[in-house]
């Protein structure tokens, strides 16, 4: 029913709307370093919306939520302990968040895209490039983007040190949504 | 240099990588014993980075070793000693160095399966031989672990044996072993 009505709002203003992202086909990824050693994670369920014109870029928008619980952190009991109170502490912050306030072309397929992300209760503002291509049926967004956790006060107590767990932490995102422009 | 020793003994340098390895061996199978059960911690994610860059010295001290020995063939047993004694103790050092050799690679195979790259010293990384495979990787950390108790039995086997012959039989095979300043006076 909402996809139809995005269609109909879509063909209504000549935009270039999408799909739904689907998740399935998207993988919202992250790389932490620890102890040098740069380990690979990744968000099983997220949901995301976007709208999109390679010829109008400016207007483009996307807002992501993400279920914090659903982390994969690359062993069991590291996604425990990532789930406690010192990290992303999901009973009180069950969600993270990011909402585009601006996107702008940098040339050829390559965009980058300004917003504020939100983990736990803290909420900065990120730029992350990315790139769009069409792959048949579908609309594909990639890209990435470094944070560092102690600006969201993810690593908390005796992980505050980044002597284990470096600050810096790689986002990678790659978003799929149907329908091409 | 002194005149014909009593003793034929091994090398100087192949003495100082045995007793090398043999600490390295010590310290790196008790820290890996010590810091499985520990509950997650800045202290465990060190231990385990020590505990691989251990491994990976050891592994490339026991490659010099194997290289050494290929080059200067160690000392033969004492004729001495019973010819069944002789040949237990050829097939105990071969199936230490087999161990030597496979317990590290068993860690690292295991790491790469659990998706943790070996960089040694934080610095080095070593390729990943296996893609992350979490099945594989319980399997390698049984086989790390069986190997290593294999690997405990043999060298109380090989330190009991070094014992009771220099304290009890009076075969002077432990003092090949044992830098030149532990020679008995007279010898």
């Amino acid at each position: 029913m909402l996809a139809i009505l995005f269609c109909l709002v879509a063909a209504g203003a000549g935009a270039a709307e999408l799909g739904p992202v689907l998740t399935d086909r998207s993988k919202l990824g992250f790389v932490s370093r620890q102890m040098g050693v740069p380990v690979d994670g990744e968000f099983r369920r997220f949901a995301a919306t976007m709208r999109f014109d390679p010829a109008k870029p400016e207007s483009g928008r996307a807002a992501i939520e993400i279920d914090m619980a659903s982390v994969d952190a690359g062993a069991a009991e590291t996604n425990e302990e990532v789930t406690g109170k010192n990290w992303f502490n999901v009973k009180q912050f069950p969600k993270a968040t990011f909402t585009s306030s601006a996107v702008k072309a940098l040339g050829s397929n390559r965009f980058e895209v300004a917003g504020k992300l939100t983990i736990r209760d803290k909420t900065r503002d990120v730029v992350a490039p990315f790139t769009v291509t069409q792959q048949g049926n579908f609309t594909v967004f990639e890209g990435a983007l470094t944070i560092r956790r102690a600006d969201f006060g993810i690593g908390q107590g005796v992980w505050a040190d980044f002597d284990t767990v470096a600050n810096d932490v790689q986002i990678r995102f790659r978003l799929v949504a149907a329908g091409n422009k | 240099m002194p005149n014909e020793p009593l003793i034929s003994r091994y090398t100087p340098t192949a003495i100082a990588l045995h007793w090398l390895v043999a600490f390295g061996i010590l310290g790196a199978f008790s820290l890996g014993l010590y810091m499985q059960d520990l509950p997650i911690s800045p202290a465990k994610l060190k231990m385990y980075s020590y505990h691989k860059w251990a491994g990976v010295t050891i592994f490339l001290l026991v490659l010099v070793r194997l290289a050494w020995r290929a080059t200067h063939p160690p000392p033969p047993a004492p004729e001495t000693l019973p010819a069944w004694q002789r040949r237990v103790a050829q097939a105990a050092h071969h199936l230490l160095y087999a161990l030597l050799v496979a317990i590290p690679v068993s860690g690292w195979l295991m790491s790469s399966a659990k998706g943790f790259q070996t960089v040694w010293f934080g610095v080095l990384p070593l390729p990943d031989l296996l893609a992350k495979d979490k099945a594989l990787g319980e399997l390698l950390a049984l086989v790390h672990r069986s190997l290593n108790f294999s690997m405990a039995a043999l060298v109380c086997l090989h330190v009991g044996a070094a014992l009771k012959h220099h304290f009890f039989d009076r075969y002077p095979v432990l003092a090949r072993m044992l830098p030149q300043y532990f020679k008995r006076p007279g010898s």
